[in-house]
């Protein structure tokens, strides 16, 4: 929970007391001390601009293929890492792949905060029948596991990215939502906001005043714990076929594609699979980092 | 107690009610007519006229679910169209090999598991307790279907210790617990799938142990002067039945999620099905085994939900 604004009213009275802080510097403070979370901030940092400027720094036109130069080692001539199987330039490939891959780590997980948490907040504050609707039938999109949900989604869809980004989101709506419906029914109980009913103030005002603002802090890291497993998720199905379809690039479709190669060049087909693996780990650890530096119990 | 199980049971029906209505649902979403996606592209017209009947498509929507859920509740979830077999035949028996992969990967991570984390939860802040988070980070971050590659590569294609794919060498399609011949096929993509579940349930014993150990009654063992084993044992007792619950969903996802291994490995399983199902776009089949695994689901969380109040008590009260 959030220091609220009495605190730091209080702090700001003592003359040789530190200086007055709010929430936010004492969250960057924390940061501040740990290095794990900010190096890993910076590898998410770093992978993203050098996917948005992928048509700056990539060496080669990741489509030029090349029937000479198929499946050449990790530093082969002009190529720093190595080439696929029809002869494309690694490093150009894993530079644009990496705007759909990190894309569809995020873009699912912000729309489902979106629709999942506004869902949630209203359930948690409406309560009654509203709350047993919503939360019923998300009860039932619970009783999938994610991996299956995806798949039979996406699959029926027949598969592409956006198929995978309805999917996808469908997948994270239900679980943003409860934790949502939890923070704001905690919430609503609370002494502040009671007075504020009492009061006469106007339920959409209350939410906006007084609920968005204590039940953004656990639905922010909880959401953040999910872009890596959207990053896995649809990074696997892509690998399933299910992604974007070729010659378009993207770390899952590699690695599938370069599945075939394993017995020739081993280290080139594992590359699409250690991007996956830094981004998500990086993802997971720097959320974290977030929860601590932020104190949010989830 | 038995008021409150009766009620998680009554509980499982209007969700598995809620499963069947997405999975019939399913077809629907599927892009083009429903009826061009249940029939094979050759055939005739009498064959489109006898699956429609068959479906009931000229029916309202509603009918039509109950008709189909009124088959699949005795047994018939339609035909596959590539094999032409029922799909409930091939879907158990499929699912005879998923669940025997799943089942070992889940005993093996619960045990490197569960040792991890309690080391761990005594140990905070040393350099075993580090390891153990690290392993875990990993665990859960790792890409299997990735991982489930670079172990072929080792052990497979470098070492040949083990072979790369499929379930045995002649392509037989029935697993034997113990036979090494049969098993062996077995051991990467159980390695691989229960990196997740070694990741997962790690870190909810290490904080569930943790939590234990720093509990009043604790002290007072201590105080008591209990070893430091006796107490090992009460902290167990106490965190054991929140990581099996957690153990037990767990092996929800690997069952119902071993889409991506069984892919790798070519493994005959449920995934394998599905996976095969969506690249012939055989909807029945998808259909009826994504129903199959999602009811599964359904009914290892209720059996987890069970258990958990038979072991403790004091999650009915909850």
């Amino acid at each position: 929970m959030p220091a609220d604004a009495t605190i730091t009213t209080a702090q700001a009275g003592a003359p040789a007391g530190p200086a007055r802080r709010g929430y936010w510097s004492s969250v960057a403070e924390r940061l501040r001390h740990d290095p794990v979370t900010v190096f890993f901030l910076c590898v998410i940092l770093l992978a993203a601009v050098a996917a948005l400027l992928a048509p700056v720094l990539a060496p080669h036109d990741p489509y030029e293929t090349s029937m000479l130069k198929r499946l050449k080692p990790v530093g082969f001539e002009e190529h720093p890492l190595g080439t696929d199987e029809l002869g494309r330039d690694m490093l150009s490939r894993l530079l644009y792949g990496g705007r759909v891959s990190i894309m569809m780590g995020v873009l699912p997980v912000l729309l489902a905060v979106a629709i999942g948490g506004t869902l949630g907040v209203l359930a948690g504050f409406l309560g009654g029948l509203v709350n047993t609707a919503i939360m019923r039938v998300m009860d039932v999109f619970y009783a999938f596991p994610s991996v299956l949900l995806a798949v039979a989604i996406s699959g029926t869809l027949g598969g592409g990215i956006a198929s995978g980004l309805v999917a996808l989101t469908l997948v994270f709506i239900p679980s943003l939502c409860r934790v949502a419906e939890t923070a704001t029914s905690q919430i609503r109980s609370v002494d502040f906001v009671e007075a504020a009913r009492a009061s006469g103030a106007p339920t959409h005002s209350i939410i906006r005043a007084h609920v968005i603002g204590n039940v953004l802090p656990p639905i922010f890291i909880y959401a953040s714990s999910l872009v890596s497993v959207s990053i896995l998720l649809s990074a696997g199905l892509s690998f399933l076929g299910l992604g974007v379809s070729p010659p378009v690039a993207d770390w899952g479709a590699m690695l599938s594609s370069l599945r075939q190669a394993v017995y020739v060049q081993p280290l080139v087909c594992a590359l699409p699979g250690i991007a996956i693996f830094v981004m998500s780990l990086s993802f997971n650890l720097v959320s974290d980092g977030l929860r601590h530096a932020m104190d949010v119990k989830a | 107690m038995w008021i409150y199980a009766l009620h998680r049971l009554l509980y499982a029906i209007p969700i598995a009610l809620g499963v069947s209505v997405i999975c019939f649902a399913l077809v629907y979403l599927a892009p083009g007519d429903p009826v061009q996606s249940l029939i094979p592209a050759d055939a005739t017209e009498e064959d489109i006229a006898a699956i429609k009947r068959l479906y009931g498509f000229d029916k309202p929507l509603v009918f039509q679910y109950f008709d189909w859920l009124g088959r699949a509740l005795t047994g018939d979830l339609g035909t596959s169209l590539q094999t032409n077999r029922p799909v409930l035949e091939d879907v158990t028996r499929a699912f005879a090999n998923t669940l025997a992969i799943a089942l070992i990967a889940v005993t093996l991570a619960f045990a490197v598991a569960f040792t991890l984390g309690t080391l761990a939860a005594y140990n905070v802040g040393r350099p075993i307790d580090r390891i153990a988070t690290s392993i875990s980070t990993v665990g859960v971050s790792v890409p299997n279907y990735w991982m489930g590659i670079v172990l072929v590569i080792v052990f497979a294609v470098n070492l040949r210790w083990l072979p790369a794919t499929g379930m045995g060498a002649t392509g037989s399609e029935n697993f034997d617990w113990l036979d090494w011949d049969s098993l062996k096929y077995a051991v990467l993509p159980v390695v691989t799938m229960a990196m997740i579940p070694l990741g997962v349930v790690t870190r909810s014993t290490r904080s569930a142990v943790a939590d234990i150990l720093s509990q009043d009654f604790v002290q007072v063992l201590r105080a008591k002067g209990l070893s430091n084993t006796r107490i090992l044992v009460h902290a167990v007792k106490n965190a054991l039945p929140q990581i099996l619950a957690v153990m037990g969903l767990q092996l929800g996802y690997l069952i119902g999620g071993s889409i991506l291994i069984e892919t790798v490995f070519t493994w005959p399983g449920t995934g394998l099905l599905m996976s095969k199902a969506i690249l012939t776009r055989d909807i029945p089949l998808l259909q009826g085994t994504i129903l199959f695994l999602a009811l599964t689901f359904v009914l290892i969380n209720l059996i987890v939900d069970l258990l958990q109040t038979l072991v403790d008590p004091r999650m009915s009260r909850a």
